[in-house]
Parts: C-alpha cells; structure tokens; sequence
C-alpha cells in the first residue's frame, strides 16, 4: 500500500505544482453552467421547476463534468509519466501492478474529488435542499464517481502514446457518456433509442444519485436512490479491476509492444 | 544457490526479437561482483535491447537471466530490489526537488523514512548535491539532474548496478567524477554493468563484452581485445574507398604475407603487422604520392572490434580484407 500512497501523493502535489491545471479543470465547465444554464433558463421547462430553473437542474451535471475533466487530466498525466521517462523507473522498481493502478488512480480521484468539492460551494447560493447528511452522502457519491471515471481514463490512457490521441478518446466517447447520462437533459424526454443507451450508460446512475439528493425536484424518471448507489459502487469496482487487468496484460505500455512471430 | 557463490549477472542465451528483425541472438555473460562490465556497441548492435532485458523492463523470447542468484522471471520483486537502474533518458519527476524524488524512489522500494532520510543525506553529500537538494528537478543542469538520477539508483544500496548510456550529456569533468564514482563502488563490492558506445568509457572497464547485430562478438578484458589484434595496426588515409580497395590489393601483391593482414576500410587502408615501425619506411617508398597520411599505433578497442566484426564502428564501414 505504501507505493499506491506514495505515488497517489506525488500525484497531488505534482496538480499544485501546476496552478494552471487547478484552473483548467474548473473554470471550463463552469463557465458552461452559467452560459447554458442561463441561456435556456426561457426555452427549458426543467421537470419540478421549483428552485432555480435549469440553472439548478443543470447543477448535479455541472459536478460530473468537473469530476470528468479532473479526471481525464489526472490520467493524461499517464502519457507524460511515460514520455518524460518518470514512470520507466517505477516500472523497474519491486512493485505489483496494482499499486500502479491504486496510486494513478487514487491520487486521480483525490484531485477531482478537490475540484468537484470546489462547486459544492455553490448549493447554497442556489437555494438547493441543504442539511450536513446531504452534503456527506454527497460526497460520497462524487469520491465513487472519481474513482470510476479515473480508473475508465487510465485504462484508456495506459495504451496510448500520444495526449492527441486521449483527445479523441475524450470527444468520440467521454463526452458523449457524460451528455447521455442525464446530467445535460432528463431521460424521460429522449427517444427510446437514447433512453436505452442512457440506460446502459453507467455515469447515468451517478449522476441520478447527484440529483436525488441535491435537486429531488429534477429527478423525475431518474433511476432509484438504491438502483444508482449500487451501480455507481458497481461502475468503480469493475473500472478499478479493468485498469489492474490493462496494466497486467501490458505491463510496459504502448512502446513496449512488439510484434511475435506468429 | 544464493550466496557469495552466485555471480551478480548471469544471463544465458537472451535472444529477443522484434517482429521479424533479431535485436538480440544468444548473449550470454557473466559479471561476478565488485566488476565493472562495459557494454560496448554501435548504435543498432542490441545494447540497449539487452540493458531493458537485464533491467526486468523486457522479458526475453529465450533465455534466463539470473541476479545475484534469483531467477529474474520467477522472482521478479526480488531481483528488482537488487538492482539499480539508471536509464539513458532521465527518469526524475521534473516537478518535484531531488529530496522528494528519493524520498517517492525510497518508498516504492520499501525503504523506511529514517532509512530514506539518512541514505539520501549520505548520497547527496557523496554526489556533491546536498546544496540543491531541495530544489526542484526542472531547475538543475544536465549534469546534476544525471547525478541525481545516480544518486536514486543507488538509494536503495543494489548490490547490481545498470546504467545506459551513463555518460551522455555529461562534460569531461563529470564524466572523470562518473568513472571514480563507479570505481569507489565497484571497490565496495557492487557489480556496475553499463552500456556505451565510447571506447574511451569502456576503456576504464574491468572487462568490456562487444555486442554487433545482437551477438557477443568479443568479451574480456581491454588488453586481451586489444592483443588479439595481431601486432600493430598502420592506418594510411587515401583520397576514397576505391582508391583505398585499389591500394589495399596492390600492397598484397607487392609484400605478400610480408605485409601482415591488409585490408580497406572506406577511405582507409589497415595493416596489422608484428613491429610495424620497421615496415612504415618500405610501405611509404613503394606509394609515393598516394597516402594522405599515415598513422601507425598499438592496437585500439577499435580496431579490436573492425577485427572482430568485419567492420567499422561508425556507419556501415565494411571492410575488404
């Protein structure tokens, strides 16, 4: 556990030590809540419209994005380990893959947790239901939703060379996860193509539990309080247990890789 | 069979391949303890190949690779914990100091903070790096960055170390500090393995292993290379290759066996010869005109590589004997 430690914690300062990435991650994706929140506040009837408007249903959303910019930057920070040669001498060093996988991963999520927390400051501001077990369970929920969303960039991140191509990565396939996952529009009112998708989409459960606690009145047609928690739990074991599995099949990365004679 | 007995590496027939292309065909070697073992090699030869195999950071197609006794695929942490490994490119975390890279380094290998404080004191001061201790990586000279990358190699005292490349980017004083830095732990017992392409670094070697086309070609110590080679070696500069090939048979023709071995070596032609400075005066009055210079010496590391392989060093120098 020491070594998980020890590199989930070079993780985090190595984020301080670089204030524009603490920038990076928040701003975009607030910025994004005010303008589009603001900007649909006429045309969008949020279900329940009691507080706030779409400005307040948009909010839990708001919280996974951040989480999922955190996180993706975390884990791009794979591809620089690799390329500036850091991450050549923990490969060499008596320590089992796991731990690789627990420290990127952990440190990963401590930091999206940090970010996602910032916003929290919000709730109140927002006139949004507010009692100190909310806030725990909360907290609870975004600490999961890190920890999956970590551990799903690593896996991508782990195999590839470049950051151009985690940026591909990023728009064909985290994004999209994220607009699906009820954080942008509820999912009673999609096609049944969507809504089925939507379904299947594990961050939709996340985000679920988000509104059920912060925005119950916004939760209409979302999944179930138990239904959410449990796949949320779900969606961090299976992401944590699919990075160990990468990282075990391809221990030295994307480099490493060579062609056998068949 | 751990114990004194075993040797710090021993690595039987390592063949590794990438795709079709053999980066490395059967090396075998050996390199007790308190050695240092120079790998000396062309670009391309299969050095750095077989540096990733004994680093663990490579897993051979065939062969075995013991250290210090342990299987290295069986007892994969074990080995690891006794190597030291300091690549070619520089494996510091920029955005931490030297202080808190030891201190991460020390922890993956399981060392205890007292044991981290006080290894990475003793290393620092025996690198000459205690004053920039707490500044960040990013902020050091080539030079210190790569004595701090020693100084975590060694944090968790390896009995094996392997280093890349080791003096890339170093200027002539720190390489000097290099050498006597290897040669005081050698003295201490370590077996220091490096891989290099200067003749001038394995020169300082106990023994030096040649490795072309992923195949030891020549192993033991830089005398017996070097004497190998037979007798001196005159080295005489012409105007081009065809000019040297021409030259090279014409000197056959004329000395015969006389002219010891003579061959051509793009825009050169080489004589090995017993007692060369008695042959130079009758080799200069057969040729007027044609040498640009001549050079006439003891044997080098090189010449007991062109020897030994067929070619030059450098490029892809053939040479015609």
């Amino acid at each position: 556990m020491t070594a998980a430690l020890t590199l989930a914690r070079r993780e985090i300062v190595r984020f301080l030590r670089q204030p524009s990435r603490v920038v990076g991650a928040i701003a975009p994706p607030l910025l994004m809540w005010l303008l589009i929140g603001s900007g649909f506040r006429g045309s969008f009837r949020a279900p329940g419209e009691a507080a706030g408007g779409y400005v307040a249903y948009f909010y839990p959303g708001t919280v996974v994005l951040v989480i999922l910019f955190a996180s993706i930057f975390a884990t791009i920070s794979v591809i620089e380990d690799r390329r500036e040669g850091f991450l050549q001498a923990v490969l060499v060093a008596p320590v089992a893959p796991h731990q690789i996988v627990l420290g990127k991963v952990l440190g990963g999520a401590v930091l999206g947790l940090l970010q996602g927390g910032v916003l929290l400051l919000f709730v109140p501001v927002l006139g949004l239901p507010w009692s100190a077990r909310d806030l725990l369970f909360t907290v609870g929920v975004l600490a999961l939703l890190s920890l999956s969303l970590t551990a799903l960039g690593f896996s991508f991140a782990w195999s590839l060379e470049s950051t151009q191509g985690f940026h591909a990565v990023m728009n064909l396939f985290l994004i999209p996860m994220w607009l699906l996952s009820g954080a942008f529009f509820p999912v009673h009112g999609a096609p049944l193509w969507m809504r089925l998708v939507m379904a299947i989409n594990p961050l939709t459960y996340g985000v679920a539990a988000l509104r059920r606690t912060l925005t119950p009145e916004g939760a209409a047609g979302a999944p179930g309080m138990g239904v959410a928690l449990a796949l949320t739990a779900g969606f961090a074991v299976v992401m944590l247990l699919v990075a160990t599995a990468v990282v075990a099949a391809r221990p030295g990365g994307p480099s490493r890789r060579r062609g056998r004679k068949p | 069979m751990v114990g004194e007995a075993a040797p710090a590496v021993e690595a039987e027939g390592l063949t590794l391949s990438y795709g079709e292309r053999k980066a490395l065909d059967g090396v075998s070697l050996r390199v007790p303890r308190g050695e240092i073992f120079a790998l000396l090699g062309p670009n391309g030869g299969g050095k750095t190949t077989l540096f990733r195999i004994l680093s663990t950071s490579l897993p051979p197609d065939s062969g075995s690779l013991r250290i210090d006794g342990l299987d290295a695929a069986r007892e994969r942490r074990e080995v690891r914990r006794r190597l030291g490994v300091v690549f070619q490119a520089p494996s510091l975390d920029r955005k931490l100091s030297v202080l808190e890279n030891l201190s991460c380094q020390g922890r993956l290998y399981g060392l205890s903070g007292r044991e981290i404080a006080s290894r990475s004191r003793e290393l620092l001061e025996a690198l000459r790096l205690s004053d920039r201790a707490s500044d960040l990586v990013e902020t050091l000279s080539g030079g210190l960055a790569r004595r701090a990358e020693i100084a975590k190699a060694l944090l968790h005292r390896p009995p094996v170390l392997l280093l890349d490349e080791p003096s890339t980017g170093l200027d002539p004083g720190a390489r000097k500090d290099l050498r006597e830095l290897l040669a005081r732990l050698s003295g201490e017992g370590t077996a220091v393995l490096l891989t290099t392409h200067l003749f001038e670094e394995a020169e300082a070697a106990d023994r030096i292993g040649l490795l072309d086309h992923g195949r030891l070609v020549g192993l033991g110590t830089p005398a017996e290379l070097k004497s190998a080679v037979g007798g001196d070696v005159i080295a005489v500069a012409t105007s081009g290759p065809e000019e040297a090939a021409a030259l090279a048979r014409e000197v056959r023709e004329r000395f015969g066996a006389d002219a010891g071995k003579v061959g051509s070596v793009d825009a050169s032609v080489r004589l090995e010869r017993k007692e060369a400075h008695a042959f130079v005066p009758r080799l200069v009055e057969a040729f007027p005109g044609r040498f640009r210079s001549l050079t006439i010496g003891e044997p080098t590391l090189e010449d007991a590589f062109v020897d030994l392989t067929g070619h030059g060093f450098r490029e892809r120098e053939e040479i015609h004997w």
